[in-house]
């Protein structure tokens, strides 16, 4: 059989369909580049209000070596504090003497060791109760998983609220609840995290193919179902590697939270700053810092083997 | 007491549009159904109510006596069960092993804590390894759906409806993303189960030869309504020229559309 189609049918342009074509084209970008103009305009303007306001442009008198008073511009008139301040914390260190010079420096060492372990797992309960709560509550506060708009609506609340209270102000509050050791810091921060968490989870389940779900409804799988089965096999990548991300961030907030008393490092900070021993500031900042950045590495390693394992079970 | 699936004034509005207009509809037991029409004529959303993905605007759809439309809860789960659905799309879950993606059709005689670990005894193993072997896809039970080919994929998921052990299955769509020879393989494998199990196959299709080359009966939709009923021979030119409104078509040429695989002269 011959394939005979009227040739008539194809559709034929209109010979000023090019002309047309420019014209609107040229309309378009005309109103792309006016558009990117205002919104420049109106950045700029924004950026210097909220700089003002931030008392970026002050003026402010300050003592010149020959004793006089004058006016400088905040900024450069600061910025040499910053500088009195790094050479308050950094210890005096002469090479002949370096063993007894770091020993002076790290005087506090078996404390310090001790507190860090604490902080660590004060970071490592926290993460596991947040990721349980932020988990289990990212269904229901996506917008294509929820079963209802009212669940849809606590979930996101609740989540919300967790997240916006800093978690140094719930470690406040819980030490007030708890009295002060490392449960507040836990309950605090896996609280934040839980908030924290369960957004960008959500918004990783927001952007689901939706085929594989319809798949386990239509075999007659309950709404659990349908995440268990539809939905978290294509999240848990993304899961683990926000997971292993929040560990690294809680380390840095757990190590900081016992500065209002909720365990941990951060009671040291207080402590160095209330008797001015400016140099312990500089050792415990040592010490945080090779922690996060061993904390860092490792996570980074494991979350790449993680996701290239991509296991059966997923 | 009447054991074919019936519609009754069924119909389905999506705001302004009417989906499926005012269906009455009587399936037998047993029957290889095909339901053509254009795209857009409400060939999909009739295959989703009679699932109960979606909801009717009005009319009833019943089963062996009794309502489809009025189930929830525990009763629409075994349903769905009931009349298993093969998509277009295949809605396998692809970061799953074909194996486990099997399994879902398992999940309606679930309860909440097996269903959750992922725990299946081993008779539905069997049944699941079983329901592949009749599919050929026994070698790939271990492997990711994802790394499948199409038509594979579609033939995993005839073994997830199999192990169903459904009364009825629809298929929407299931060959329109498949090269020629795998649309024959699916389309082979329906027809099996329609012969040996017995099982009323009810199949959304946009190739005509492939209609009428499988279908004991063709339903016909135009703008949401049933607008031919009857078998591959009554189907004449005339009538398929009006489905489609092929008026600008001087000569309607079935094998344009086909997806068959068939020797060029």
């Amino acid at each position: 059989m011959a394939i005979t189609t009227d040739p008539g049918f194809i559709p034929q342009g209109a010979p000023n369909t090019v002309g047309e074509f420019e014209v609107e084209f040229a309309d378009q970008r005309r109103r792309a580049r006016r558009a990117w103009l205002i919104g420049s305009v109106v950045f700029f303007i924004l950026f210097m209000v909220t700089s003002w306001l931030g008392d970026f442009f002050r003026v402010t008198q300050i003592t010149m070596p020959d004793g006089s008073r004058e006016w400088r511009w905040v900024i450069p008139a600061g910025i040499p504090r910053l500088g009195e301040f790094i050479v308050k914390t950094i210890p005096e260190l002469h090479w002949s003497t370096l063993g007894a010079d770091f020993a002076h420096w790290f005087w506090r060492w078996q404390i310090w060791l001790k507190l860090l372990f604490e902080t660590i797992l004060i970071a490592y309960m926290a993460t596991v109760l947040g990721v349980m709560g932020g988990f289990l509550l990212s269904f229901p506060a996506s917008r294509n998983l929820a079963p209802n708009k009212w669940v849809l609506w606590i979930t996101r609340r609740y989540l919300e609220i967790a997240r916006t209270v800093p978690d140094l102000v719930w470690a406040i509050i819980f030490v007030y609840c708890f009295s002060v050791g490392p449960m507040a810091g836990v309950i605090a921060i896996a609280l934040h995290s839980t908030g924290a968490l369960g957004k960008l989870y959500s918004e990783v389940n927001e952007n689901i193919d939706m085929r594989p779900i319809e798949g386990v409804k239509a075999a007659g799988g309950t709404w659990f179902d349908q995440i268990r089965y539809g939905a978290v096999p294509q999240v848990m990548p993304n899961i683990i590697s926000y997971t292993l991300l929040r560990f690294e961030i809680n380390v840095r907030a757990s190590s900081i939270i016992g500065y209002v008393g909720a365990g941990g490092l951060g009671a040291e900070f207080r402590v160095a700053m209330s008797f001015q021993e400016y140099t312990d500031l500089s050792a415990l900042f040592v010490v945080i810092f090779v922690t996060v950045m061993i904390i860092d590495y490792g996570s980074e390693k494991l979350r790449h083997r993680i996701i290239g394992m991509e296991g059966v079970r997923a | 007491m009447t054991t074919a699936l019936t519609l009754t004034n069924v119909s389905r509005q999506f705001g302004e549009t009417t989906a499926v207009d005012n269906v009455n509809l009587s399936i037998e037991p047993g029957q290889f159904v095909g339901v053509i029409g254009r795209s857009g004529a409400g060939k999909s959303t009739l295959l989703r109510l009679i699932n109960r993905l979606i909801d009717p605007t009005s009319g009833s759809i019943s089963f062996q006596g009794s309502e489809i439309t009025a189930l929830k809860g525990k009763p629409l789960l075994q349903w769905r069960r009931d009349c298993a659905m093969i998509f277009q799309q295949f809605n396998l879950v692809e970061r799953l092993n074909v194996l486990n993606n099997v399994l879902i059709g398992r999940l309606a005689e679930h309860g909440f804590l097996s269903s959750m670990a992922m725990r299946f005894t081993d008779a539905e193993r069997a049944m699941a390894i079983e329901a592949l072997d009749r599919l050929d896809l026994v070698p790939q039970a271990l492997q990711r759906a994802g790394t499948l080919s199409g038509g594979q994929q579609q033939r995993v998921a005839i073994a997830k409806a199999l192990v169903q052990n459904p009364k009825i299955m629809l298929a929407d769509e299931p060959i329109a993303s498949l090269d020629p020879a795998n649309a024959t393989l699916v389309m082979n494998g329906l027809k099996q189960i329609n012969q040996e199990d017995g099982i009323t196959v009810l199949v959304n299709l946009h190739t005509l030869d492939t209609a009428r080359a499988y279908c004991d009966r063709i339903i016909a939709m135009r703008a949401g309504r049933v607008f031919f009923d009857g078998t591959a021979a009554q189907l004449t030119d005339g009538v398929v020229r009006d489905i489609y409104g092929l008026e600008g078509l001087r000569e309607f040429n079935e094998a344009v559309t086909s997806t068959a695989v068939r020797e060029m002269a």
